[in-house]
């Protein structure tokens, strides 16, 4: 961790407390840093902890869930213990969210100006006129080309890739030096999907933010990330440069998503799936996490969950496989 | 058919302007609310209702002008009188003028109907938002509190209330009937926020720093604000004949005080009953069309603010 580092995670657990005095680990220990003008992108399937992560960045969780331990550094502060008035000043200044479903995440009785400037006034302590202004430049800038008159329309006149480049701006008013994108192109089409990334890419050189990209998308991955970290069960398995994920992914897990995309090069008729679903968190194997649904399942990996631990440099796995 | 999906779109599909509706000549976009209003203004029935209502409240803000006679004063010389040129709706069993008393009597049920309702809706939405908001302990004990008046006979609480009280002012009587009837509302307000809790912009309004307050009052409220409007409307119906009803037996407003329900109470009397319709059809007319009235403006209002409900 440098002094420029954005954000530092580490060891966060985050648990659910469930009516029959279970526990839910959806997430449990997980570390890493993402550095100014890098994207850091999570992957993983549904239910593997990856939104959880990010709203526990956020202080979001609500009960029954709570972050049980571990530090969340934000500029070099830790966030995890303020309290609830102390992060309604650090939500939206410090980090920017975008959410999954741009169709939903615009309030339908503000016109889309207004949503902007909410952000700015309280932020920025701006008057509204200057907030006004700031709006347009902003609209602007994600690609709105009739800004004055976008700022008077209502969300419900804007079609899905619009609504998330208002996200976007949103997110980005008060220059935030973390972006949090959690799925931001899950529910647009493909086209548009590429529109928005290269938008969320254009701001992140543009005000040297570091983002956390959440997808299950491997493509996605492949085109906007600098390093990745795999998630499973609320760990990460597998951590490692995009380069070196891509080519040498050393994880059964990490193996099963690449051998689930389609191929230019190689003619299949039926794509390699991972059998099996992600275990409920409450419920996780004794051993390895991954262990019911694993190819190369051993003995010891029934007994043991194995540690992350460094295969080359700046490439981590968790495998007993790997020693 | 086709006649409902027109209606459908606009919130779906707003390059199209709704049904009949001219494209606005100003550039700036309509608001959900601006287009449920637009859609009110074509139901019929609404403002017939608009209408009504609009002219009870004249008749109310210039009773002091329309009224040929002081409403309380009697005159003992002149009891039961029929109809006759000075008193137009002859007088009551104090001699007192029915057709003042008539005026000045729509201004007691719609001081009464409107301050009770917005008293109960000040209460309702206040513990509704709170709940649906915070859920858990706070919701739990909202809800029990509401399961508790709700057990309660409301006419004989009120009643009882009423019957110890020694001195019935207006001000205490809408007291007595917003404490007894807001956990209706209460529930109405709480089931709305439970379902627009679980919408991805309260995530949203989250997320850029909005306060409790600030999300209850600024994201929250302004889009409940259909089944607020609706149920306030309506309440405020049934707030006017609980007040008449009261008054009919006799536990309202005391005398000499001009209301509906005090005039509708002389027909207790067999024999204004049957030989002085003039005396008591008038007021209870006046009851059944300030309730049809604010009954036809909340239907309308429903109808605009959930186009899914067009059943025209």
């Amino acid at each position: 961790m440098t002094n420029s580092t954005v954000l530092s995670v580490e060891g966060l657990k985050t648990y659910f407390y469930l009516d029959d005095n279970e526990i839910a680990k959806a997430v449990d220990h997980v570390d890493f840093a993402i550095e100014p003008g890098e994207t850091l992108a999570l992957v993983g399937e549904s239910g593997s902890g990856k939104s959880i992560t990010s709203l526990s960045i956020m202080n979001l969780i609500e009960k029954p869930g709570k972050i049980v331990d571990g530090a969340i550094y934000l500029n070099g502060k830790n966030i995890v213990d303020l309290s609830d008035k102390k992060m309604t000043d650090i939500r939206g200044k410090e980090v920017g969210m975008i959410f999954q479903e741009p169709m939903t995440a615009l309030n339908p009785v503000y016109t889309v100006g207004n949503q902007i400037i909410e952000v700015l006034r309280k932020h920025k302590k701006m008057s509204s006129s200057v907030a006004k202004k700031r709006a347009i430049e902003l609209l602007k800038l994600v690609g709105f080309p009739r800004a004055e008159e976008t700022i008077k329309e209502h969300p419900h006149q804007l079609s899905g890739g619009m609504r998330q480049r208002v996200m976007i701006a949103i997110a980005i008013a008060c220059e935030p030096k973390l972006l949090i994108a959690d799925e931001p192109t899950t529910a647009l089409d493909v086209t548009i999907q590429a529109q928005i990334l290269d938008l969320i890419d254009e701001m992140k050189h543009k005000f040297d933010m570091g983002v956390l990209l959440i997808t299950h998308d491997l493509g996605v991955v492949a085109e906007y990330a600098d390093r990745v970290l795999v998630m499973y069960g609320g760990q990460i398995v597998e951590s490692a440069t995009k380069q070196t994920l891509f080519n040498d992914p050393k994880h059964p897990y990490t193996n099963g998503l690449l051998a689930s995309l389609p191929s230019l090069d190689k003619q299949t008729d039926r794509l390699g799936a991972i059998k099996g679903t992600v275990p409920p968190a409450h419920r996780f194997p004794k051993g390895c996490r991954f262990s019911t649904r694993c190819p190369h399942v051993m003995e010891k990996c029934l007994h043991a969950n194995p540690d992350l631990i460094p295969e080359s440099d700046g490439h981590e796995v968790r495998c007993h496989l790997f020693k | 058919m086709q006649q409902l999906n027109a209606q459908e779109t606009p919130s779906v599909e707003p390059i199209r302007p709704p049904e009949g509706q001219e494209p606005s000549k100003n550039k700036a976009s309509k608001s959900p609310f601006q287009l449920a209003f637009a859609r009110f203004r074509k139901n019929k029935l609404a403002i017939v209702g608009i209408v009504i209502l609009v002219s009870i409240v004249l008749i109310s803000v210039f009773a002091d002008l329309l009224a040929t006679h002081d409403p309380t004063k009697s005159n003992l010389l002149l009891i039961e009188n029929g109809p006759s040129s000075e008193h137009i709706l002859g007088t009551d069993g104090s001699g007192r003028d029915n057709f003042s008393r008539l005026l000045y009597g729509s201004r007691i049920s719609l001081i009464v109907g409107f301050s009770a309702m917005i008293f109960t809706l000040m209460i309702g939405t206040t513990l509704g938002s709170i709940a649906g908001y915070y859920g858990g302990k706070i919701d739990s004990f909202i809800m029990r509190l509401t399961d508790l008046m709700q057990a309660l006979p409301f006419f004989v609480l009120a009643l009882t209330i009423i019957s110890i009280v020694p001195e019935i002012t207006i001000a205490l009587f809408v007291t007595i009937i917003a404490l007894t009837s807001w956990p209706n509302l209460t529930r109405i307000i709480r089931g709305t926020f439970l379902s627009l809790r679980e919408q991805e912009f309260m995530l949203g309004a989250k997320a850029i720093g909005a306060s409790d307050f600030r999300i209850i009052f600024k994201h929250f409220i302004p889009n409940a604000i259909g089944p607020i409007t609706v149920n306030a409307t309506l309440m405020m119906a049934q707030m006017i004949i609980f007040e008449s009803g009261l008054s009919f037996v006799g536990m309202g407003i005391p005398q000499p005080t001009p209301t509906w329900g005090n005039m509708l109470s002389q027909a207790q009397n067999i024999r204004i009953l049957r030989n002085h319709p003039e005396a008591w059809i008038p007021a209870g007319l006046g009851i059944f069309l300030t309730v049809l009235a604010i009954n036809f403006i909340g239907d309308g209002l429903r109808d605009a603010f959930d186009p899914k409900s067009n059943r025209r």
